[in-house]
């Protein structure tokens, strides 16, 4: 098992109304050089939050105290570019388990899931509201129920579905990963391998 | 059955299809590099599995290593302990490694192709978004992240969701100064950075056939820049000729059998695509970005955009304008220019070096520019010095660094410092890319040859 089971996540959120967040400010390059998966929440956006002398700038939203919460909302091609995994990383190790957007790129939605985070891709009008709610009030609470694939604002109750295939669902639900499903068909493999000669 | 290109390589290779969810892929080339593996291999440990298949897997050292003194010990004790990492796991489970030092060292990108590692009808994947480059021979070739390639070392497989299908033809004859780079920043430009998100894209039209194998490494690469996956381009007399005769590329009986598979590898006439755009070449001119992706390019002789004139946020696009220093509706023309980079997996072969010769020869480095020019690999850089490259780089005032990824990521020391200007070969040009606060104008070699000898942004057409 190399993560937590995702259930149903209910939380207040924290919001980044920018468009095309790429991997490259959710984690620059020049941290990814640790040989271990551990500590790169503490890089999280790091050139959005903190100043070149490394004190915290003080109008980024994870500088806010006032936002906290496991769910991270951002703009519409949330994760382009890079394809390091440690931006999913750093997300989860900073405490999310859930990101909210309207459009995600392909390889970082692959990447969050296989280590248990939630992409949530919700429309475009439902983002907004999401944004505006936050916007009223800090400590909105925003409810994503995996089983019943809905993403709920707490206090209006307003709600949509969303898509996840049943495959990627039930690894969720149960701490699973592709590596588990691919050992279990190792001799599939092997003749596959066999009878193309590689 | 009309078949794509794509459908005939990826049905070829998919093991098992799982109903409601993805395809279990079968891969036949992994690429593997210092940053994105240590992991996968800690994971492997902790799991107690092997590497399936450790022919399969080529490891070679380039994001994390220094462009100068190569010969030396790494100075960065966390880049050494990555570049520690890969030899060790490599010899360990005994998997090719080319470390630094190594005559076969160079950028993953170059030296699989370049070696006759990369084949038409193939997959390859390495944890790295530019894998898209080796879609150049009509392989399906991709990006992907750590997890997945714990996936390939232990069972040579991914689980993936078979793309929607993209073709973008351009036809016609490129102008004069008109690079592949320009071709994949103006179709970039067109589709923007998440056009091609959920595609994968096949490249065709007389443009592309016309093309050099190192052109269409250049295109393929910049898939990625729009969002999709890959791209690829149908193999022909040009992609033989490349291959034939590298080194581990097939010989003899093996060579003619590929041959005659390779051959089938194209789309047929009666094909279908999820999406189509088709171009004009005559519409495209050098190209230069002015913002903070690579969707965000124009023509050189064009203004900056107005906001409202753009599909998008108006927020998002002010604080991308703001980071850049630039204001709509100015010209990019005559903007000062403070750093040139030519290399990356997008612009470091040897055409890319010959381009920028032409522009720089007889002609003498600005006295305001810092320029970094870094071969794709040891085997470009011998390439540069045999063809009487270097003596024109020298005579004008340049010098030639060490085969790396280089200021492309800025992971090692080679990094634009704040607030500066960058005109670079790479494909990206996000906040912060090429350092803290860099500013990056992502063009072609030609572009960056005449800015680099003139000190501000330079229509290359006017030095030609």
């Amino acid at each position: 098992m190399a993560y937590d089971k995702f259930t149903v996540v209910k939380s207040t959120a924290v919001p980044l109304p920018i468009e095309n967040i790429d991997t490259d400010q959710i984690i620059p390059a020049r941290f990814l050089k640790a040989t271990k998966r551990e500590g790169f929440g503490d890089n999280l956006f790091r050139d959005w939050r903190y100043n070149n002398d490394n004190t915290p700038k003080q109008d980024f939203v994870l500088n806010n105290p006032i936002y906290s919460g496991k769910i991270l909302v951002g703009g519409t091609n949330f994760g382009s570019g890079s394809s390091r995994e440690h931006a999913a990383w750093a997300i989860y190790d900073y405490g999310f388990r859930a990101v909210v957007s309207s459009f995600f790129a392909d390889i970082f939605k692959g990447n969050a899931i296989n280590i248990g985070i939630l992409p949530v891709q919700v429309s475009p009008a439902f983002l907004e509201k999401i944004f505006t709610a936050i916007e009223a009030d800090p400590k909105a609470e925003i409810e994503i129920d995996l089983p019943a694939q809905t993403i709920t604002i707490v206090a209006s109750g307003e709600s949509e579905c969303f898509d996840i295939n049943g495959y990627k669902k039930h690894n969720l639900l149960n701490g699973f990963d592709d590596i588990d499903y691919l050992q279990a068909m190792k001799d599939e493999i092997l003749s596959f391998a066999e009878a193309k000669a590689v | 059955m009309a078949n794509t290109l794509f459908d005939k390589v990826w049905d070829a290779h998919v093991i098992r299809k799982i109903e409601d969810g993805p395809d279990v892929f079968f891969i036949d080339r992994h690429f593997i590099h210092e940053v994105t593996s240590p992991v996968a291999f800690l994971g492997l440990e902790s799991r107690g599995l092997k590497v399936m298949f450790p022919k399969n897997t080529f490891a070679t050292a380039d994001h994390n290593t220094p462009t100068i003194n190569q010969h030396l010990p790494v100075q960065d004790p966390l880049s050494a302990n990555q570049l520690k990492a890969l030899e060790s796991n490599s010899a360990k489970y005994g998997i090719s490694h080319w470390g630094l030092g190594n005559p076969k060292n160079g950028i993953v990108h170059v030296v699989g192709p370049e070696n006759g590692i990369t084949l038409p009808g193939m997959t390859i994947v390495c944890g790295d978004s530019h894998t898209s480059t080796h879609g150049a021979f009509g392989a399906i070739a991709f990006g992907i992240g750590t997890s997945e390639v714990e996936m390939v070392l232990s069972s040579q497989c991914i689980m993936q969701p078979k793309p929607k299908s993209m073709r973008i033809n351009v036809n016609g004859k490129l102008s004069k100064a008109v690079t592949p780079k320009d071709v994949t920043l103006y179709i970039i430009a067109q589709l923007t950075t998440a056009g091609a998100t959920g595609y994968f894209v096949e490249y065709a039209g007389d443009v592309f056939e016309n093309m050099s194998m190192e052109g269409r490494m250049t295109v393929c690469n910049m898939s990625i820049e729009m969002g999709a996956r890959g791209g690829m381009i149908a193999p022909d007399e040009t992609t033989f000729n490349y291959i034939k005769g590298r080194e581990l590329a097939p010989k003899g009986e093996a060579w003619d059998k590929s041959l005659a598979y390779w051959k089938t590898l194209k789309t047929e006439a009666n094909a279908t695509f999820d999406k189509e755009y088709t171009f004009d070449a005559a519409d495209i001119e050098p190209m230069i970005t002015y913002g903070t992706n690579p969707g965000m390019g124009m023509g050189i002789s064009k203004h900056i955009p107005k906001a409202t004139d753009l599909k998008g946020g108006v927020a998002t696009y002010a604080k991308s304008l703001a980071y850049m220093g630039f204001e709509e509706e100015e010209a990019m023309i005559g903007k000062k220019v403070d750093y040139v980079f030519i290399g990356s997996c997008t612009n470091g072969r040897i055409e890319d070096f010959r381009a920028f010769a032409s522009i720089v020869k007889g002609r003498k480095k600005a006295d305001n520019v810092t320029a970094w020019i870094v071969p794709g690999s040891h085997i470009v850089e011998a390439q540069i010095k045999e063809e009487g490259i270097l003596d024109i780089l020298t005579e004008a005032g340049f010098t030639l660094r060490q085969p790396g990824c280089s200021a492309c990521l800025a992971m090692n020391d080679d990094k634009i410092p704040a607030g500066k200007y960058a005109v670079s070969t790479s494909n990206r040009n996000f906040e912060g890319r090429q350092g803290p606060g860099s500013r990056t104008l992502l063009a072609s070699p030609l572009m960056a040859a005449a800015a680099a000898v003139t000190g501000v942004v330079t229509d290359p057409r006017d030095l030609l």
